[in-house]
């Protein structure tokens, strides 16, 4: 890469895998992958592969963690020892907690189990090849397996990552985005929206104005709109299987 | 106050209040309780700081230490923010491994100010891919009256501004516990803080007691400086409109102009 002034990125920026601003990597989506689960889906972004499979509503166990008045949603977010460059310790890790609670956070608006009482639903994510946005990839595959699970819902939900890259708002970011140097250095967005448009996933890191990010949160927007066709698509093929 | 829940019945008449853009305690919705910022309140420590927003205290010290950077980041220093919500601070905490809320609030403290670039971390490089300072940020909380978040982040801004490094012995390279220079972290100069927006209902509003805090259906915490924003989280459940996420960026903007120059006046 090389290293541009910032009077001349705005025609000279070009991204790393030669895709425009706004264009997501090849969408893969796929339903069923998991025979023994409720439901199952992997979802990717190019690189970047989650799977995730529901199993549920059963009833909680430990019998302390019940909730007597409405139905629990659990998810976990794992990624795989080699799913990346340098081999990750297996197991949780305060990252993986993390992105598991802000997964269940994404989801729960939309995911209607109130009437499980003292049930959960478990909703396992686990990440298998990662360039980056692997929090999205796999809130993604988590909404198409719990469609598939016949969990009842509002809606899906589209999760993706706005990048903001010296000045640039990009859509989906890889790797070498994040680690982006040049000029304002990268900003990384990760956003989940309902079908309604509302918010309920925002994260942040980086640098950015009140005004950008709002382009942002619209780019989001925009681009759900294809993740949406790709998940239907996939939920509909699984259908006709059957 | 040994309550952990709000009752049903006082959860309603908050949310009434609220809507009428009124509080228990006779706050606005957009109004702090009282920030009292004390610096220097553990000697042995590189810089430390005792928070209280309203009857909630945390504190928080800075320790450094030598060791080795990080593969990624050879010529830089280490920045590690833990926390810890002690059981003698709230009947909610218990002892054991750290709960997810108290990961959260490290991490959350921890990416305001390693996005904002507020610590110089490349001036705490001793020799390149050797020896770096590294900088532990540690949050303890002492009561819990609701809003810990903000109270640990400016807590982990004071206490970087108190704080000096301590002797370093070329020779034997260790550190000299317990003996400092005169010279301070190298920080930015914008201070970045974060604050946190909760909803309500359709109102929103900052900096909660325990009560209406249990109420919150959803926060965002925002680490920012006169409106350039540095990280965001946004916790729990509900969603926001688009709308309702930029009022909650303008609450955040006057909020932290205000506190800026409280944390300002309390280090002179």
């Amino acid at each position: 890469m090389t290293t541009k002034k910032s009077e001349e990125s705005s025609k000279e920026f070009k991204r790393p895998d030669g895709r425009k601003p706004n264009e997501l990597r090849k969408i893969t989506a796929k339903v069923g992958i998991i025979p023994n689960a409720d439901g199952s889906a992997m979802f990717a972004f190019g690189d970047t592969i989650a799977i995730a499979a529901v199993y549920g509503p059963k009833k909680m166990h430990p019998q302390h963690a019940q909730n007597p008045e409405r139905g629990t949603l659990r998810c976990n977010y794992n990624m795989m020892s080699f799913s990346v460059t340098e081999r990750i310790r297996p197991g949780p890790s305060r990252r993986s907690s993390e992105i598991s609670k802000i997964t269940e956070w994404a989801l729960q608006p939309v995911v209607m189990i109130d009437e499980f009482q003292a049930n959960v639903v478990d909703v396992h994510i686990n990440v298998l090849q990662a360039n980056a946005s692997t929090r999205c990839a796999g809130i993604n595959a988590a909404a198409m397996a719990l469609a598939h699970a016949g969990i009842p819902m509002k809606s899906l939900v589209q999760s993706v990552s706005i990048g903001k890259l010296d000045k640039h708002l990009v859509a989906d970011l890889i790797k070498e985005e994040e680690d982006w140097e040049d000029g304002e250095g990268a900003t990384d967005i990760p956003i989940t929206l309902t079908q309604e448009g509302k918010i309920s996933h925002i994260q942040l890191d980086g640098k950015i104005s009140k005004k950008q990010l709002n382009e942002a949160i619209e780019l989001a927007k925009e681009k759900s709109k294809e993740i949406y066709e790709a998940q239907k698509k996939a939920l509909k093929e699984v259908g006709e299987e059957k | 106050m040994s309550q952990i829940e709000t009752s049903p019945l006082t959860a309603e008449r908050i949310r009434e209040y609220f809507n009428q853009g009124k509080r228990f305690d006779g706050r606005k919705l957009d109004e702090f309780r009282e920030i009292v910022i004390e610096t220097g309140i553990s000697k042995n420590a590189e810089g430390s700081a005792r928070v209280k927003i309203g009857k909630t205290e945390v504190l928080v010290g800075v320790k450094m230490d030598v060791s080795e950077p990080y593969p990624d980041s050879k010529d830089k220093g280490n920045l590690v923010v833990s926390s810890e919500l002690l059981p003698l601070s709230s009947p909610r905490f218990e002892a054991g491994p750290p709960q997810f809320e108290s990961i959260e609030l490290a991490r959350v403290i921890d990416r305001g100010i390693r996005e904002s670039k507020f610590i110089e971390l490349e001036k705490l490089c001793i020799k390149e891919g050797e020896k770096v300072w590294t900088v532990f940020i540690d949050i303890y909380s002492i009561n819990d009256d609701g809003n810990l978040l903000d109270a640990a982040g400016i807590g982990a801004i004071a206490s970087l501004k108190s704080a000096r490094i301590p002797k370093y012995d070329e020779e034997a390279g260790k550190t000299v516990f317990g003996e400092w220079t005169s010279k301070n972290i190298p920080l930015a100069k914008d201070i970045p803080i974060s604050l946190t927006v909760h909803k309500v209902g359709n109102s929103l509003i900052v900096d909660p007691n325990k009560e209406e805090e249990y109420i919150s259906e959803t926060r965002i915490t925002v680490a920012s400086h006169e409106g350039i924003i540095n990280a965001i989280q946004k916790g729990n459940s509900k969603e926001l409109t688009i709308e309702e996420f930029n009022k909650v960026l303008d609450l955040i903007e006057k909020a932290e102009r205000e506190i800026a120059k409280k944390i300002e006046k309390s280090l002179k």
